[in-house]
């Protein structure tokens, strides 16, 4: 579930920079989908390798398993939208700490 | 376990390698001035595309890292990872991390590669179009 949220919100950030380019330059939105599509992949090959050892690519039996990923992609997409804001802020005010 | 870490040496890597490019021209233009010519056959610079490589790295990574976190796997006291302690499970994250962490390095530089591709490809394609006008 985790791989789930984490790509969605990677496709959307990155339908956002592909639809309206000026905005997605300007808030640096493809380095938001970057950031996402990248946690994605490594998940799927960590899926892979849980395959390879028997296990499911994503766990879809243990509801309450199921619940914790989903929450873990929220706080994951949280994390993502934070470091995010920190780099559109940083760029905008150069020098700042100087 | 650790697989993160191979992915975070290589945003290391990425990221050293980038700052040891030059910025462009345009990059470096004062602001309110005219932009210098591009001196580049390539209208996405090289800097951009490593950029490119060092957002999916490095943000793979630290995201990776908080999953990490939450399943317990890194602890915020030594040995940091709760697979160093013991013998046998730092043998089994060295593992993991040859195999897994390196598979994640391979599947990032392989979407890259192809983002890189496409890119040129447009770039040959917006060039064909301004010469046929």
């Amino acid at each position: 579930m985790t791989l789930i949220v984490t790509a969605a919100a990677g496709l959307a950030a990155g339908a956002i920079r592909l639809a309206k380019p000026a905005v997605g330059i300007a808030w640096r939105v493809g380095a938001l989908a970057l950031m996402y599509l990248g946690a994605a992949l490594m998940w799927c090959v960590d899926g892979i390798a849980g395959l390879v050892q028997g296990e499911g690519f994503i766990e879809l039996h243990d509801g309450a398993a199921m619940r914790d990923d989903a929450l873990l992609g929220l706080v994951v997409v949280g994390l993502g939208l934070a470091i995010w804001a920190i780099l559109v802020v940083s760029r905008r005010h150069p020098g700042r700490s100087r | 376990m650790a697989c993160f870490l191979a992915t975070t040496v290589a945003a290391v890597a990425v990221g050293a390698v980038k700052s040891a490019q030059r910025p462009s021209a345009d990059a470096a233009q004062a602001p309110g001035t005219t932009p210098a010519p591009a001196t580049s056959r390539h209208k996405v610079p090289w800097r951009r595309r490593l950029t490119w490589l060092f957002n999916l790295f490095a943000g793979g990574s630290v995201l990776l890292a908080l999953e990490h976190i939450w399943h317990g796997e890194v602890i915020f006291a030594p040995p940091f990872l709760t697979a160093m302690s013991s013998a046998e499970e730092t043998a089994a994250m060295w593992r993991e991390i040859g195999t897994v962490g390196v598979g994640m390095v391979l599947i990032i530089l392989a979407a890259w590669g192809l983002m890189v591709f496409l890119a040129e490809r447009v770039e040959v394609f917006q060039r064909l179009a301004l010469r046929t006008k």
